[in-house]
């Protein structure tokens, strides 16, 4: 019977059958942020139980942490208690941890994957939504809760009900300053907010194959923004060569093992998939959203659009909320704050995308725009690149790692009213502090309207240049 | 595990597709490790921008002030994996929601802490929720696991699928992984497997110092 790559590293994993006629999943690996951690590990505790695998757990802080320049280990007097409870936890239960200071440290998400501790055909838990980011290397993450989370700390297995299954093939390719963010953008609106809902998904096509590779954690990353269980890209050379030389990948003849054995991770050709879709990239054009869910997207040059028949309320509540009315091009909007970050748009990729769109120039008067690198590792690396000075002299803060105000988890968030573009995967009302607006873009376009004072398309602004 | 068997109670509509787990519990409040989870539900829609009551939102109306059952629309809980979500729900005191599609994570988080997630199908959840709006929480609704069913005032009754599992453990209050542990050789046994075919799998030793 021909499986899907899904298929296949779900029965690799199959632990069992429990009593109740639950299916048991091995967890190759799980990483703790500091928001579940000191939860979990209590939990853990008053049960009076341990950490079953201490060598395939892995601690951050990443959504607590200050990102400012100055930071020593905090945010303010509140945040602390999660900073700290996680590294008394980490401490007790002696399993690694990437505390602030640490040059590894940064958002799970991409510190994971970065470290080789994702690799193809494994499995991989986050008490996060996001989880799901690390299929980019052609592994299943899979988000989960705390009480969950301490499931997987006692018996290193989920117990999971086997989702459905999509692919969702992206055919041509992307045009000059289109990115993956574009594509997920536009694909989430095509198809819906819960349009992924109870499924794996499998994106492939000619314009994945061609993508760089990073992009591929943008597009699995967003897959939760349409309800995706998990996703993932299949592995190809392009993954091997990320891969190789990371910390905890294999190396010498355990690399050469594990090499074979990826190569055969990918669906076979007949596979069949319980949804079958595909998107046409060719002539895809830079996206942003107008409203106050992921799926709110529209290209640069569209309008906002009137309410639809039968959602109305929704729709309006949104309008209200940004500050729109129908029919009002989206480019030209005035903005007020640009924030390039987290684990969707924080990659060495995305600063380099957006560090050719900002290279020889100054950021608009009365915009404040920050930087803030997806990992400690990212910003290492990004400095020996000079990128850092590209942002700081254009007017932009150049931060340290972590969430930041992606979820208005930082200092010096916006205030109500005002307008934020930013490279992150929610838009909801309030996220980004009460009443702020955000307009979810790639790190290119982000960057172009920090240098412009408004929404506009990135492409004509690198007309030429 | 907090078990549910069955519960009576006045049922509080909430009419909305995609409620997100930001608007649930909102993010910021949350800076103490154990937060009144029961007054951070749906804090931004409970409280005008002053701080004082909003007296539009259902639960600050007077008949709904002390509602167990929420009953909302499509993808309710969708956006984080955070538990406190479930966690506010219960705190208030609402131990069944009834919508008509649930975000995944939100659903598991909420079967955890022994609140029940019931989907009705459209054509049902139509006749529903208008019976909801009409009672205007003046008389209890009854929601029944092990039958799996909910029965209006007017004796109505509304039947429902559930996982089987997810069913079993609430009605028996279950510590789920103590039985997840009844299969501890299975784990060991699959570990021992997978340390001949992917030994990359099962070992991280710092196999290079960062730089």
């Amino acid at each position: 019977m021909p499986q899907t790559l899904f298929d296949k590293i779900w029965n690799a994993h199959l632990v069992g059958t429990r009593a109740d006629g639950r299916t048991l999943i091995y967890m190759d690996r799980h990483v703790l942020d500091d928001v579940r951690a000191p939860h979990a590990f209590r939990m853990l505790e008053r049960q009076g139980r341990d950490v079953r695998r201490k060598d395939l757990t892995l601690v951050v802080q990443d959504h607590s942490v200050s990102t400012s320049p100055a930071r020593t280990t905090r945010i303010d007097k509140a945040a602390d208690v999660f900073v700290d409870a996680t590294r008394e936890a980490a401490a007790r239960h002696h399993v690694r941890l990437l505390d602030v200071g640490d040059p590894e440290q940064g958002i799970s998400h991409v510190v994971a994957p970065e470290l080789g501790m994702v690799l193809p055909g494994a499995t991989h838990a986050c008490a996060d939504s996001h989880a799901p980011t690390v299929g980019a290397l052609g592994a299943l993450g899979f988000g989960c809760g705390t009480t969950e989370l301490v499931h997987i700390l006692a018996t290193q297995t989920m117990t999971l009900v086997k989702p459905k299954q999509m692919r969702i093939r992206f055919n041509g390719r992307l045009g000059s300053c289109v990115s993956a963010k574009d594509v997920i953008l536009h694909t989430i609106g095509k198809f819906g907010i819960d349009a992924a809902q109870g499924y794996a998904v499998e994106y492939a096509g000619t314009a994945i194959e061609s993508m760089p590779l990073e992009g591929r954690f943008t597009l699995c990353n967003m897959g939760t923004e349409f309800g995706a269980r998990t996703g993932y890209v299949a592995p190809d050379e392009a993954t091997f060569a990320w891969l190789s030389g990371r910390r905890f990948a294999p190396k010498g003849n355990e690399w050469e093992q594990a090499f074979a054995c990826w190569r055969t991770l990918k669906s076979d050709d007949d596979a069949r998939f319980d949804s079958d879709v595909s998107i046409d990239c060719d002539g895809l054009e830079p996206q942003v959203t107008w409203g106050t869910d992921p799926s709110q997207t529209i290209p640069i040059s569209g309008v906002v659009p009137p309410s639809p028949a039968g959602h109305m309320a929704a729709h309006d509540r949104a309008l209200s909320y940004m500050g729109f009315t129908p029919g009002v091009p989206i480019a030209g909007t005035k903005i007020d704050r640009v924030f390039i970050g987290s684990c969707t748009n924080a990659r060495l990729s995305d600063l380099e995308s957006a560090a050719a769109v900002v290279r020889g120039r100054k950021i608009a008067d009365g915009v404040k725009a920050m930087i803030v690198p997806g990992s400690t590792t990212v910003k290492r690396e990004a400095e020996a690149r000079g990128l850092d000075a590209v942002f700081r002299n254009a007017g932009f803060a150049w931060e340290e790692s972590g969430c930041s105000i992606c979820a208005g988890g930082n200092r010096d968030g916006a205030k109500p009213g005002e307008r934020c573009v930013a490279t992150s995967n929610r838009n909801f009302e309030n996220r980004q502090g009460a009443g702020v607006r955000t307009h979810l873009a790639s790190p290119a376009m982000a960057a172009a309207a920090a240098i412009a004072g408004k929404l506009v398309d990135v492409r004509q602004m690198m007309d030429g240049h | 595990m907090q078990p549910f068997t069955s519960l009576t109670g006045i049922a509080a509509p909430l009419l909305r597709d995609d409620i997100n787990t930001d608007q649930i519990c909102p993010v910021l409040p949350l800076r103490v490790l154990d937060p009144d989870y029961g007054a951070q539900l749906f804090a931004r829609m409970r409280k005008r921008p002053d701080g004082s009551d909003n007296p539009d939102f259902v639960l600050n109306q007077p008949q709904y002030r002390s509602a167990h059952i929420l009953v909302a629309g499509r993808n309710f809980g969708c956006g984080s994996a955070r538990e406190s979500a479930a966690w506010a729900v219960e705190a208030f005191g609402i131990r069944c929601i009834v919508a008509r599609s649930f975000a995944e994570l939100f659903r598991n988080n909420a079967v955890r802490n022994g609140v029940l997630p019931v989907v009705l199908p459209d054509g049902a959840m139509d006749v529903f929720q208008a019976k909801v709006v009409a009672v205007n929480g003046a008389t209890n609704f009854m929601v029944d696991l092990s039958q799996k069913f909910i029965v209006c005032p007017d004796g109505s009754v509304f039947p429902f699928e559930f996982d089987a599992a997810d069913r079993a453990a609430l009605l028996q209050g279950l510590d789920e992984i103590g039985l997840t542990l009844q299969n501890a050789a299975d784990i060991a046994a699959w570990e021992l497997r997978c340390r001949k075919t992917q030994p990359w799998l099962q070992s991280t030793d710092r196999q290079a110092e960062p730089k």
